[in-house]
C-alpha cells in the first residue's frame, strides 16, 4: 500500500521560509561577488582603464605650420605660400561615387584614366574623410565646378596651404623645391614633427634651410567617437583638449638679386649652361643659373608620372643642375692661375718672351700637340699669352712647373674640392696629379703620371674638371687677390617675429706666397683680354665700350663624350659633340663688386659666346637705368629686406565667391 | 483597525495616513511600490545620459512605465482564485501564440519574436515568463509537497515546452529566464537538496565536457548563439569597452552625462543591455552600490511579502517572482562586468526598450495581489 501524504500546510510554509532564505543567502552571496568584481574595476584597476578610456576618446590632430617664406636680396618673393583649389569627396555623402566621378570627367575636372585608381583610393578611405580628387584647380576649373555644383553632393572645392613659385623656373637650380614627402625623406626626419605636412623640400635652398623654413607644428586634441569620426562635443560631454599653435618656419633671405637673375637667364636664354655670380668680398652669391630649368610649381602641386618622365628624359636634361653639378674640362681658363704659379714659382719673369708658333712638340717625343687656327704665333710674353690665350705658351710653361708644383698651387684656388657653398649637391670637380692617378686607377699601367698630361693641363684639358661654381669662385679669388669666401646662396634668417638673423661670410684660407707685384701682372693680363690695345685680346668685342674696366679669360673645353640618356641622333649629336665655351671675369678690375663665371654648353669658342653672355651679367649688375657705372655701396651693412603682404589666408569657401561669376 | 487610532495627527502624519489608506485600498505595498518608484526614476535619469540626451527615448520608457504601472494596479485587485483558475488557460494561450510565432518564423518571415497585434507588437516569450510559474505554482498547489518524482518531471515538461519554442526563435536569453522562473518554483517547493546538487553538477559537467571538447571557432560559436547581435567579428568588444566604462568611472564617476565611453559611442547597446555599465562610468562605484541596494531593497521587500502569504500557489508564485527580479540584476550585472557570457538580459527597470518593463510591474502587481488578500487569521 504506497504511503499516503497528505499536505502538511505547516511544515511546508516551514520549509518555504527556509528555502526561500537560503536561495536569498545564496544571491546575497552572489551579491557580494559581483561587488568584489566592481570593486576590482573600479579601485584597483581604475587607472588602467582610465588611460583606455582616454586613449578612446582623444586624438592629436597636427596643425602644420606655415612654411617660411624664401625672399631675394631685395625683398621680391621668390617662394611662399598660397591657398590652393582642391576638390574633395566625402565617400559617405555621395551616392554612386562611380557615375559622379564619371561625370567629373565629362567636365574636364578629372582625367578619364585617373578614375579606376581614385576608385581604389576612396574604397580604403574611411567614409566620412574627406578624400581630394584633384589638386591645384584653376579659377576656370573653380568656376566651371560652381555653376555645377548643385549635381555633384558629397563633392565640394576646399582650400590648402601649398608652395606658389611666383616666377616659374627662375633661379630654380639655386632654390629647390619641395615635393610631397618620399619614403626615402621618411628615413631622415622625425616622423612627429612631420605629421600633418605634406611637402618637404627636396634640392636647393627649400632642402638645405628645409629644417628653419619647416616651422614647428602644433597639434590639436580633438574628441572622436567610436567611429573615429571627430566631434565636437557629444551629449554634454565636453573635455578638457589641449591646443598648441603652431610656429611659422623663419624666411630665408637670399643673397641672390632676381634682377640680375634674370638678366642672366634671360642672356643665356637658347642655350644649355650655367652662370655662377658671386659678390667676391663676402661670398654672397648674386645669380645662379642652370639652363635649362623646369617649374618647381609642378612639384609642388604633385608631378604626374609622365611629366616626371618628360622632364628625366629630356636629351637637354633640365633636371641637372649644371653650375653645381656640371664638371667640364677649365679650358683656358687656367691659364691666369698657371700665370701666376709660374712668376710666384719664379719658373718664368712677366717679360719673358717665348718664341710660338702653333705647333709644340715635347723633348724626346713624337706627339704633337696643335693649337688653333686663331693662335698668336710670334714672339710672346705672359700677359701677351693670357689675353690671346696662347696653348704652345702654356704648353712649355707647364713643362717647365711639372704636374707636382701646378697641383699644389692650384690646390688652395679649390681646384678639385667643394667650394663650401651652402645649398647642397655640388661636386668637387677634379685636379689630377701623380698622386691621384695612382689610387684612381686599378691597372699598374694606367697608374703612371706621363709628361703628356702635364702638357695638357697647361690648357686645361685632360684629366682636370671643374663647375661653373668652382671657376666663379676662383674667379673672386683672382679678383681679391687671393682673399676668398664660401659662396652662399642665403645670407640671413628671419623669424616670424621679423628679428633677422645674419649668417656670416665664411671665409677661405687666403693664397699665401703671391707678391703683389705678380698679382697686378695676371690681373691686368685679364683686363687685356678684354681690351684691343698693344693686341687685342680674345674677348675684346664682346666689352667694346663697357662701362668700366672688365678682367676675363675665355676658355673652351673639348667635349669627348655624350651626354647620358640622349638617345642617337646624328643631327644632335654633332652639335652635343662641339666644344663648350667659357668666360669668366670680375669687374670693375680696381675693386671688384661682382665675379661671374658662364659655361655655353655645345658653343664652341669662349669669345663668341660665353663672353657676352658675361657682359649682359655685368652690366646688368654694374650699370644704371642710363647705362652708368653705379656708385660703389658705401657701407655693405646688410639690411632686412621688408616683409611682404602676408600672403592671402585660406578662403573658408570658394564657391560662394565662385558663384558670383 | 490600526488607521483609527491616529484621528489627530499633525499634518504629515494625516497625510501618510491618508496615503496608507489610499494603498490599502488599491491593494498595493507601500514599501515595493516606493522602491520601484526610486529605481525607476534613477532609470530614467540614467536613460536621458544613456541614450544621448534623447528625450523621447526617456518618454517612451515613461509611457512604458505608464502602461506597466496600470498592468500592476489592475492585477494588484485581482482575485487570487480568479488568477488560480485561469492559470492553466493562460498558459495555453501563450503556448499556442508560441507555435504561431514558429510558425511564423518557418513561413519564411525570419527569425522573429514578436505578433504584431496592429496596435502594438506583442512577444508571448514576455508572457511566459510569468505563465510558467504560474503554472508550476498552479500544479504544485493541491500536491503534497516536496514534489514526487512524477511530478518533478510534469513540471519540467510544462517549463520546458514553452523554454523550447523560446529558443528556438531564438532568443536564449529569456528561454533561460523563463527556465530559471519555473526551477525557482520547484525550488521553493522544496526539491530536495540532494537532487538540486546532483542536476546542477550534471549539468556543470555536461558543459565543461561540451566546451572542452569543442575548438575555438566552435566556442565562438556558441557564444554568438547564446547572443546573435553580437558582431562575430567584434567578438569580446562589448565586454571590453563596458569594462572600460566602469573601471573609468571609479569610485566617484565621471558625472552625469560626462561618461566618454558612454557618450562617444564607444559602448555598444548602452541604453539597453549594458546601461548598467553607463550608471557605473558616470556615477561610479558609489553609483552601482546605490543601485544594486535599491535592487535588494525591492527583491527583499519581495521576498518578505511572499513568505506572508497562506497558501501553495501564492507562497511559490510570489516567491518566483521575488527571486526571478534579482537573477535579472545578477546576470545583467555579471555579463556587464565580464563575470558572465553576454546573452541579452536587460537591467530591470533601467534598460531601455521591450516590454519586460510591463512584465515586471506585471509580476509585482500579482505578487501584492497574492499578498493584499491573505486572510488575516490570527493577526
Amino acid at each position: 500500500m504506497p504511503e499516503v501524504r497528505i499536505k502538511d500546510h505547516w511544515r511546508e510554509q516551514r520549509m518555504f521560509d527556509r528555502r526561500a532564505l537560503t536561495v536569498g543567502a545564496l544571491m546575497a552571496l552572489a551579491t557580494l561577488g559581483l561587488i568584489a568584481r566592481l570593486i576590482l574595476l573600479q579601485v584597483v584597476r581604475h587607472e588602467y582603464y582610465s588611460d583606455l578610456s582616454q586613449g578612446n576618446r582623444v586624438r592629436t590632430e597636427p596643425i602644420p605650420a606655415a612654411r617660411g617664406l624664401i625672399l631675394d636680396r631685395n625683398g621680391e618673393v621668390v617662394a611662399s605660400n598660397q591657398p590652393a583649389y582642391q576638390l574633395e569627396l566625402v565617400p559617405e555623402e555621395v551616392p554612386n561615387i562611380r557615375d559622379t566621378l564619371t561625370r567629373l570627367a565629362a567636365l574636364g575636372l578629372l582625367r578619364r584614366e585617373e578614375v579606376d585608381e581614385l576608385r581604389r583610393t576612396i574604397a580604403v578611405s574611411r567614409s566620412f574623410d574627406s578624400v581630394p580628387i584633384r589638386l591645384h584647380m584653376s579659377d576656370d576649373d573653380v568656376a566651371r565646378f560652381a555653376v555645377r555644383r548643385f549635381e555633384f553632393q558629397g563633392v565640394d572645392i576646399k582650400t590648402r596651404q601649398t608652395r606658389w613659385y611666383p616666377n616659374g623656373d627662375l633661379a630654380v637650380h639655386a632654390l629647390g623645391y619641395v615635393g610631397a614627402i618620399s619614403e626615402e625623406d621618411l628615413k631622415h626626419i622625425d616622423r612627429a614633427a612631420y605629421a600633418g605636412t605634406a611637402l618637404i623640400g627636396k634640392l636647393g635652398v627649400e632642402s638645405t634651410y628645409e629644417e628653419q623654413l619647416h616651422g614647428k607644428n602644433g597639434y590639436r586634441e580633438v574628441l572622436v567617437n567610436a567611429q573615429g569620426r571627430s566631434v565636437e562635443r557629444q551629449g554634454a560631454y565636453q573635455p578638457i583638449l589641449r591646443t598648441r599653435a603652431p610656429s611659422a618656419g623663419e624666411d630665408a633671405l637670399l643673397s641672390i638679386d632676381l634682377k640680375l637673375q634674370r638678366a642672366a637667364e634671360g642672356a643665356l636664354a637658347g642655350h644649355r649652361g650655367a652662370v655662377v655670380a658671386l659678390d667676391p668680398t663676402n661670398g654672397d652669391v648674386l645669380a645662379l643659373v642652370s639652363l635649362p630649368g623646369f617649374d618647381p610649381n609642378m612639384f609642388a602641386r604633385g608631378i604626374t608620372s609622365a611629366e616626371y618622365g618628360a622632364l628625366a628624359n629630356d636629351i637637354d636634361r633640365p633636371l641637372f643642375n649644371r653650375a653645381l653639378r656640371g664638371t667640364y674640362p677649365s679650358g683656358s681658363t687656367i691659364k691666369p692661375v698657371l700665370g701666376l704659379a709660374a712668376l710666384t714659382d719664379h719658373a718664368i719673369a712677366a717679360d719673358t718672351k717665348v718664341f710660338c708658333n702653333a705647333v709644340y712638340y715635347l723633348p724626346g717625343s713624337a706627339h704633337v700637340w696643335r693649337a688653333d687656327k686663331d693662335e698668336p704665333r710670334g714672339w710672346l710674353d705672359l700677359p701677351e699669352a693670357i689675353s690671346r690665350s696662347s696653348d704652345v705658351y702654356f704648353y712649355r710653361l707647364a713643362s717647365t712647373l711639372g704636374i707636382d708644383r701646378i697641383a699644389s698651387f692650384l690646390e688652395p684656388f679649390g681646384y678639385g674640392q667643394p667650394t663650401g657653398i651652402d645649398i647642397g649637391g655640388e661636386k668637387p670637380g677634379l685636379l689630377p696629379s701623380p698622386d691621384w692617378k695612382r689610387k684612381a686607377f686599378k691597372r699598374p699601367e694606367d697608374q703612371t703620371w706621363f709628361p703628356g698630361e702635364t702638357v695638357n693641363i697647361g690648357i686645361g684639358q685632360g684629366y682636370l674638371l671643374v663647375t661653373p661654381l668652382q671657376l666663379a669662385h676662383i674667379s673672386g679669388i683672382l679678383a681679391e687677390r687671393g682673399r676668398g669666401f664660401h659662396p652662399r646662396v642665403v645670407k640671413g634668417m628671419r623669424d616670424a617675429d621679423g628679428h633677422v638673423s645674419w649668417l656670416p661670410a665664411v671665409a677661405d684660407a687666403p693664397i699665401k706666397g703671391v707678391s703683389a707685384a705678380d698679382w697686378a701682372v695676371v690681373i691686368d693680363a685679364m683686363v687685356g683680354t678684354t681690351h684691343c690695345t698693344r693686341y687685342c685680346g680674345t674677348a675684346w668685342v664682346a666689352f667694346k665700350g663697357a662701362a668700366y674696366e672688365a678682367a676675363g679669360k675665355t676658355g673652351t673645353a673639348q667635349v669627348y663624350t655624350v651626354a647620358q640618356n640622349a638617345k642617337y641622333n646624328a643631327n644632335t649629336v654633332a652639335e652635343r659633340l662641339r666644344d663648350h665655351a667659357w668666360f669668366i671675369a670680375f669687374a670693375p678690375a680696381d675693386a671688384p663688386r661682382i665675379a661671374v663665371a658662364v659655361l655655353v654648353e655645345n658653343a664652341g669658342f669662349g669669345s663668341m659666346s660665353a663672353a657676352p653672355v658675361a657682359r649682359k651679367v655685368l652690366d646688368a649688375y654694374l650699370l644704371d637705368a642710363d647705362g652708368k657705372l653705379k656708385p660703389a655701396p658705401a657701407a655693405p651693412a646688410p639690411v632686412a629686406p621688408p616683409i611682404p603682404a602676408a600672403p592671402p589666408a585660406a578662403a573658408p569657401s570658394v564657391t560662394t565667391a565662385a558663384n558670383h561669376t | 483597525m490600526i488607521y483609527e487610532e491616529l484621528p489627530y495627527g499633525s499634518r504629515t502624519r494625516r497625510t501618510l495616513t491618508g496615503a496608507a489608506r489610499v494603498l490599502f485600498a488599491l491593494k498595493i505595498d507601500g514599501p515595493l511600490t516606493v522602491g520601484l518608484a526610486i529605481i525607476s526614476v534613477f532609470g530614467l535619469i540614467v536613460l536621458y545620459s544613456a541614450s544621448g540626451q534623447s528625450m523621447p527615448t526617456v518618454l517612451r520608457t515613461v509611457a512604458r512605465l505608464a502602461l506597466g504601472t496600470v498592468a500592476m494596479l489592475l492585477l494588484a485587485r485581482v482575485n487570487p482564485n480568479f488568477l488560480r483558475r485561469s492559470t492553466p488557460w493562460l498558459y495555453a494561450a501563450g503556448v499556442l501564440l508560441l507555435l504561431i510565432v514558429a510558425a511564423a518564423g518557418h513561413t519564411g518571415l525570419g527569425a522573429t519574436r514578436w505578433l504584431n497585434l496592429g496596435l502594438f507588437r506583442f512577444q508571448p516569450s514576455e508572457l511566459m515568463k510569468l505563465a510558467v510559474p504560474m503554472v508550476c505554482a498552479w500544479y504544485l498547489q493541491e500536491r503534497p509537497l516536496p514534489p514526487s518524482t512524477v511530478s518533478l518531471l510534469a513540471m519540467a515538461g510544462l517549463i520546458l515546452l514553452p523554454v523550447g519554442l523560446v529558443a528556438i526563435e531564438p532568443d536564449l536569453g529569456t528561454a533561460a529566464l523563463i527556465a530559471v522562473a519555473g526551477a525557482l518554483v520547484i525550488v521553493l517547493a522544496g526539491l530536495r537538496l540532494r537532487v538540486i546538487f546532483a542536476l546542477l553538477g550534471l549539468l556543470a559537467a555536461g558543459a565543461w565536457f561540451g566546451w572542452s571538447f569543442m575548438h575555438d571557432y566552435q566556442r565562438k560559436r556558441v557564444l554568438t548563439f547564446l547572443n546573435p547581435q553580437t558582431d562575430p567579428l567584434g567578438a569580446g568588444y562589448h565586454i571590453i569597452q563596458s569594462q572600460i566604462a566602469i573601471g573609468s568611472g571609479g569610485v566617484f564617476g565621471k558625472g552625469w552625462m560626462n561618461g566618454s565611453q558612454a557618450q562617444l559611442e564607444f559602448l555598444p547597446e548602452r541604453s539597453t543591455d549594458f546601461v548598467f555599465a553607463v550608471v557605473g562610468e558616470e556615477f561610479g562605484l558609489l553609483g552601482l552600490l546605490l543601485l544594486l541596494s535599491f535592487y535588494l531593497f525591492v527583491a527583499g521587500r519581495a521576498i518578505y511579502l511572499a513568505t506572508q502569504t497562506q497558501d501553495t500557489f501564492a507562497r511559490l508564485l510570489a516567491g518566483s517572482i521575488a527571486l526571478t527580479f534579482f537573477v535579472y540584476v545578477l546576470i545583467n550585472a555579471g555579463m556587464v562586468t565580464g563575470l558572465l557570457p553576454v546573452v541579452g538580459v536587460p537591467l530591470p527597470l533601467v534598460s531601455y526598450g521591450g516590454s519586460s518593463v510591463v512584465t515586471l510591474l506585471a509580476g509585482f502587481g500579482i505578487l501584492m495581489a497574492l499578498y493584499s488578500r491573505r486572510k488575516l487569521v490570527g493577526s
